[in-house]
């Protein structure tokens, strides 16, 4: 696929958080969870974020959105660095990112109608529309995203979870941002409901241009969606590659593991597949080991994994397949 | 082989402020020694509910009513005393949330010798050293160590395996495993489903695994039921729900899921709607809403499980589908 022109500049981006030591006198210590993290984010691509829980995937998005502030580095959107900005300043970008969040009926009020939700953003954003035409807007995107025109004055909880979920996404269509990142969007859909909402993604996207990043730790989601695919491990990038590439020629043994380790729906794979089964669980991220974070659960680890940091490079592959391991395949 | 576990007719209501709702009808269905059964549904499809009614742990406002043998016993409407000596010794349960299921205040060696106190009569000395070997035998590592420790000390995956343990320590002949792996991150899963796929092996243990991942599924089970509101829609072998699956629903979920080993480019075939409200289900098949192949039979008469192949059952008026999925009316 030829990109874009790129949107949003991610670069050395680093997002701590100080936890207090125990005891009254215990020393403050970082928790790091992004740390060092660039990339960026074309318009009308989709970038997948994959991730354990504690990869700090949701905190890279929060980031972005400036909804957690970052610790260092810097965020250019559209040119600018924004990173750091005041809630005043930032306020004018809001109408151009938006979010999509996990649980859909947590992330809308139970006291307003969907119509009301959806109109939020323009009565923040576009005070001057006359209520008859903030009504046009409103119906325009729910059709858009497939609610029916009567479901305008119902409350979230006469809704399904699918429908609370398409309320969500039309409260950040509204505005016509040009990014939109959606936390784990479908987790926690039922199977069957699943498929509509990333199919009504894909619509969207190819009508409206929107970027996407894509926050999953599904891989096979993530798959189906994105052009590019960037790998966090414990607040680091371990690979990033265009979709394919990565997911048929990994390079790096984290994204190895995590391909063979996610289930795949037929018996005949399954049964004749060889797992990667990593050993143990994440390390601390208040702690996290020496030089290469993954060594610890590493299978080909070796003394210069413990001494150096891999660095995020090609290291001989075609060019935009970066990987961060000193002895990648 | 014989039955290990007998259910007939077993139907499950709940009494709500709402009026009564049937979260199970009428199933029936034997698991065989050596056995493992997928339980495959989405949330409302009465899979949980099922098993919840058979190890008599239904909440309050629940009735079970029906068969349901465990080697020959009645276990609907069973004594307490009687159901207890079952119940936690040759037949248990584990759960999807480990943490909710251990006792946060006591030491996990004593959360494992109870039951060996209790159900086998051995000494604490002899207990604790047993309970040790079976933490052993779900690979945690240092577990003469671990299990002075209690539950916060473990990680997710960590207390995945104590509750295995927990539910391995009295050697059961049933283990029903309910969505054991959903909470975890796709490694550890990893790790679970493996150990499980040994335990079943080595301690030719019967596993019913109630989930909604298909993947899940296809590398575990032998034999998979489906349910959809209440009841089975389909019951095959393993890799004839894959490969030929024959009712609507079935069909709809195995090709609405995103697969790692397929090209993205392909649009999912999304199944269209949501599950229906159980307390307004319809008069004739509970899945003719969402179905495009229903016809006036279906919207009249609920079609009822008829076996029409070896091992193979569908409630579906539908004659079927042909090898390249046309339907056959």
């Amino acid at each position: 696929m030829s990109r874009g022109e790129v949107i949003l500049t991610v670069k050395n981006l680093k997002v701590h958080f100080p936890v207090v030591g125990k005891g009254l006198f215990g020393a403050t210590r970082q928790l790091k969870a992004v740390d060092d993290v660039s990339f960026d984010v074309c318009a009308g691509e989709t970038l997948g974020i994959v991730g354990e829980s504690g990869s700090g995937k949701s905190t890279v998005g929060r980031a972005v959105l400036q909804l957690i502030k970052p610790t260092a580095g810097r965020v250019v959107w559209l040119g600018k660095d924004i990173a750091g900005l005041s809630r005043d300043k930032m306020k004018p970008r809001r109408s151009e990112m938006q979010i999509v969040f996990q649980d859909p009926l947590a992330s809308l009020n139970p006291r307003m109608t969907a119509g009301d939700i959806i109109a939020e953003p323009l009565s923040t954003f576009e005070p001057g529309l006359s209520s008859d035409q903030r009504k046009a807007r409103v119906q325009e995107i729910m059709a858009k995203v497939g609610l029916l025109p009567q479901m305008i004055n119902r409350y979230p909880h006469e809704f399904s979870g699918g429908q609370n979920q398409r309320i969500g996404i039309a409260r950040a269509m509204i505005l016509k941002p040009k990014l939109i990142v959606a936390d784990e969007p479908v987790s926690s859909l039922d199977v069957s409901i699943r498929a509509q909402i990333i199919n009504l993604l894909a619509d969207l996207q190819k009508d409206t241009g929107v970027a996407f990043m894509f926050i999953s730790h599904d891989l096979a989601v993530v798959r189906h969606v994105s052009h590019r695919v960037l790998v966090l491990y414990l607040g680091k990038i371990m690979e990033l590659s265009e979709a394919k590439a990565l997911l048929e020629r990994p390079r790096h043994p984290y994204t190895q593991a995590l391909l063979s380790a996610a289930p795949v729906p037929d018996p005949d794979i399954e049964s004749g597949k060889k797992r990667i089964v990593l050993e143990g669980d994440l390390p601390s991220p208040i702690d996290p080991p020496s030089g290469c974070v993954f060594r610890t659960r590493c299978p080909i680890a070796q003394a210069k994994c413990a001494s150096e940091v891999p660095a995020l490079e090609t290291r001989g592959a075609e060019e935009g397949h970066l990987v961060a391991c000193h002895f990648p395949s | 082989m014989s039955s290990i576990l007998s259910v007939k007719d077993l139907a499950v209501r709940f009494s709500t402020p709402d009026g009564e709702v049937s979260a199970v009808n009428q199933i029936s269905f034997d698991v065989e020694e050596g056995d493992c059964v997928g339980v495959v549904g989405e949330s409302g499809s009465g899979k949980s509910q099922t098993f919840m009614a058979i190890m008599g742990l239904l909440a309050n406002n629940g009735k079970a009513s029906g068969s349901a043998t465990f080697r020959g016993e009645e276990l609907i409407g069973m004594k307490r005393e009687r159901l207890n000596k079952i119940r936690g010794s040759k037949m248990t349960m584990i759960f999807q949330d480990p943490m909710t299921s251990l006792t946060p205040h006591l030491k996990v060696g004593r959360q494992l010798t109870e039951v060996l106190v209790l159900h086998k009569g051995m000494s604490e000395k002899d207990a604790r050293a047993r309970a040790i070997q079976i933490l052993d035998r779900v690979k945690i590592p240092d577990a003469s160590r671990r299990i002075d420790q209690y539950p916060h000390e473990f990680s997710g995956g960590m207390r995945q395996r104590v509750m295995i343990a927990m539910a391995l320590v009295c050697e059961p002949q049933l283990l029903i495993a309910d969505e054991p792996s959903t909470a975890l991150d796709v490694t550890v899963q990893a790790q679970i489903l493996d150990l499980l796929q040994e335990l079943r092996r080595d301690e030719n243990m019967s596993i019913i695994m109630i989930t909604h991942d298909l993947g899940v599924v296809a590398g575990l089970c032998n034999r998979v039921m489906v349910m959809y509101a209440g009841e089975f829609c389909e019951t095959a072998k393993v890799s004839e729900i894959f490969h030929d699956p024959q009712h609507p629903y079935t069909r709809g979920l195995v090709n609405s899921i995103p697969r790692l080993d397929q090209s993205s480019e392909t649009r999912l075939i999304a199944i269209p709607g949501h599950p229906p409200n159980l307390q307004r289900l319809p008069k004739g098949c509970t899945f003719q809403e969402r179905c495009t192949f229903a016809f006036d039979r279906c919207i009249a008469e609920r079609p009822k499980l008829t076996p029409f192949a070896e091992e193979r059952a569908k409630s579906c008026h539908l004659k079927g589908f042909d090898s390249l999925g046309a339907v056959i009316r």
